[in-house]
């Protein structure tokens, strides 16, 4: 019972993250990408957690820490990279 | 007992990958960014805190002790996701992408030059 509530589950997020993927190839401007890339990694997020269940394990739970800090390092490098053209700042060049 | 609560977390769970499938629709059908970060940003973070709570009361039940490492990821990604979905969002106004020709109002538009000046 539980392994199918969790497997139908894992096929929910799956067609979700079908559906980031299509935005990320579509999406007519760079920050529609952006959103379905973080989106897309918060969605992994998700289905990693969904998996130490189906395993019954703890090993991978280091993992979603490391997909959020990646993912939102990224983001931010991103918003920085589109709104300014650079992503660190030199203070000594302007 | 253990078992009736283990399949409850899994309904819930099946429910955060539902609300992670709506916010996935509203990213493909919706006109613009700004409305597209909207449903982004919030729907699939709702729909992973739900899963990752009951990922952590899961492991809680199962094994009789709380897990640290889950706990510090449902706190980091709560904390983050709705800052990257502001720094996106504000990203995308000030690099000049249009709002959907329908919206409503701009209320950043007379405030536009101001900033920029600012910024500068």
């Amino acid at each position: 019972m539980i392994d199918v509530l969790l497997n139908v589950a894992l096929v929910l997020l799956s067609v979700s993250t079908l559906g980031f993927v299509y935005r990320v190839i579509k999406g007519p401007t760079t920050p529609d990408r952006v959103i379905a890339l973080d989106a897309i990694g918060i969605n992994l997020i998700g289905i990693t957690a969904i998996t130490c269940i189906v395993l019954r394990t703890q090993a991978f739970l280091e993992v979603i820490l490391l997909l959020g800090i990646l993912a939102f390092i990224g983001t931010v490098a991103f918003s920085k990279f589109i709104e300014k053209g650079v992503i660190i700042e030199d203070e000594r060049k302007s | 007992m253990k078992e009736n609560l283990e399949v409850i977390l899994a309904f819930i769970i099946v429910l955060g990958a539902l609300i992670s499938l709506i916010s996935a629709i509203g990213v493909i059908r919706l006109p613009d960014v700004y409305t597209r970060n909207h449903a982004a940003s919030k729907g699939a973070t709702l729909g992973i805190l739900l899963i990752l709570s009951c990922a952590f009361l899961f492991f809680w039940v199962e094994d009789g002790y709380m897990n640290a490492r889950l706990l510090l990821g449902i706190i980091f990604v709560f904390l983050t996701a709705p800052v990257a979905g502001h720094l996106i969002s504000r990203a995308a106004y000030y690099s000049g992408v249009p709002l959907w020709e329908k919206s409503g109002q701009d209320a950043l538009k007379t405030k536009n030059k101001q900033g920029k000046q600012k910024q500068r």
